[in-house]
């Protein structure tokens, strides 16, 4: 197994997780430095998921590497009944790295158990992305200044939403003050509760939209989506409750920032993209830079 | 009330005591029973003033060791582990719920990568406030003690 892999947030200490925020704000002082020239980068996408393979593969690109690998399982040879552990092991005969998308939960840390070459996990089934938290961080921080003592509101899917998740394991490290804000369907599961009173972590939690995020620093909006209703009925109710309106803006701190890990569907009304403190196209971008310092850091330890 | 042994005394051995009745034949597939070629006594259904009704697993010429043994904390943590020399209990064992278990757990998770590839399962034991959960080494869902499947 390499150490170097990426497999999940809570992998990295607090100190590796400030290294990767400081180099990621070198790329984006100079995204052009060609650290891995010569290096080849693997992608392998078992599942789709063309913007995160975009965001990997312009940081590869930016960094001097060259890219190998496939955007659909349909096109591998996984179709044909090769195991995870006879892909990873035939492409790390060619590639320095392996970014790996996976429908399935917990095939990026086995991927990084039998693999020679790093595993950076782009996503296993609703389990673990690690970039993607990182990209928040970056957010957070940029948007902040700081990462200590944040208010963050996390509102939508909670139950199911593997951002959130990551997102208070990641925090943990800075002092957060938590708001839930689900309704009672996709509520924040108890294990992510018990983690909060262990770490002594303050949280609150309500189930309505409305203007409970004035005191907020950070909302961080997530998509509620039609598949996790039993009731369609409850998912239309809830669907409108859950739109965030420019209007719902008036009376929030003026330091207060909008992040969504996108795609959005209706959980943000258009009206709101205009408004100073919509950031979520701004927080995609970050994920570029993000990416590079991740990419740099597995291939040259 | 005269005391009758049901189930004639071990010369060397292992004796599995306290097995609750409805747990005896995973304990018999946990310790790979099945497949043993020692002599083996399998009691079930047997009387307890303890838990009522019991099953009871006594291995003949066989000395299980203690990784065997703590397979055991999982599904039948109150079994008494006795081991036997010459008709006569040499130690009485304590059974301890080990900080990882692997191969004998299904991961309940039927999205994990263990239930569609060749894996051997692996689970971290964690203690929530008194309640003991298993967390998958994979796919980091955790699961209850009592909610857990054997393999």
């Amino acid at each position: 197994m390499s150490n170097n892999s990426l497999v999940s947030i809570a992998d990295y200490s607090k100190e590796e997780i400030l290294a990767i925020l400081h180099s990621a704000a070198d790329f984006e002082a100079n995204p052009n430095r060609k650290t891995l020239d010569g290096r080849v980068i693997a992608t392998l996408f078992f599942e789709p998921s063309t913007r995160t393979r975009l965001s990997f593969e312009t940081a590869v690109i930016r960094l001097g590497g060259s890219i190998i690998g496939f955007s659909d399982a349909a096109t591998s040879s996984s179709s044909k009944g090769e195991t995870l552990n006879d892909t990873i092991h035939m492409v790390s005969c060619y590639a320095d790295a392996i970014v790996m998308r996976h429908p399935l939960e917990g095939a990026a840390r086995y991927a990084a158990e039998v693999s020679p070459v790093p595993i950076v996990n782009a996503g296993d089934g609703s389990n673990q992305h690690p970039s993607q938290t990182l990209l928040d961080l970056y957010s957070i921080l940029k948007t902040q200044g700081t990462l200590e003592n944040q208010t963050i509101c996390l509102v939508g899917d909670l139950k199911y939403g593997r951002t959130v998740h990551s997102l208070i394991m990641a925090m943990s490290h800075f002092h957060p003050t938590f708001k839930f804000i689900a309704p009672d369907e996709l509520k924040m599961p108890d294990e992510y509760k018990v983690f909060c009173r262990k770490n002594n972590i303050p949280f609150t939690e309500v189930n309505e939209l409305n203007d409970n995020f004035n005191d907020a620093d950070i909302l961080y909006m997530t998509r509620v989506q039609k598949e996790r209703f039993q009731d369609l009925m409850e998912y239309e109710r809830v669907k409108n409750v859950y739109t965030l309106k420019n209007s719902m803006l008036d009376n929030t701190k003026a330091n207060l920032r909008i992040l969504h890990p996108l795609p959005r569907v209706t959980e943000i009304d258009p009206d709101v993209d205009s408004n100073e403190k919509a950031y979520y196209f701004r927080q995609a971008q970050n994920g570029l830079y993000v990416r590079q310092a991740i990419m740099s850091k597995v291939v040259l330890g | 009330m005269e005391k009758k042994l049901k189930v004639a005394a071990l010369c060397n051995g292992t004796v599995i005591d306290h097995i609750p009745s409805d747990k005896l034949f995973k304990v018999v597939s946990i310790l790979h029973i099945e497949t043993s070629l020692n002599q083996i006594t399998l009691a079930n259904n047997l009387e307890s003033a303890k838990i009522g009704s019991k099953g009871l697993v006594k291995i003949s010429d066989r000395i299980l060791e203690v990784d065997e043994t703590n397979k055991l904390a999982l599904i039948a943590p109150n079994a008494k582990i006795n081991i036997i020399r010459d008709y006569l209990v040499v130690e009485k064992r304590p059974l301890i719920l080990p900080e990882e278990i692997r191969e004998i757990v299904q991961c309940a998770n039927p999205n994990c990568i263990t239930n569609h590839q060749p894996v051997n399962t692996r689970f971290h034991v964690l203690n929530n406030d008194g309640d003991i959960m298993l967390k998958c080494h994979y796919c980091e869902r955790e699961v209850k003690r009592d909610e857990v499947k054997i393999k």
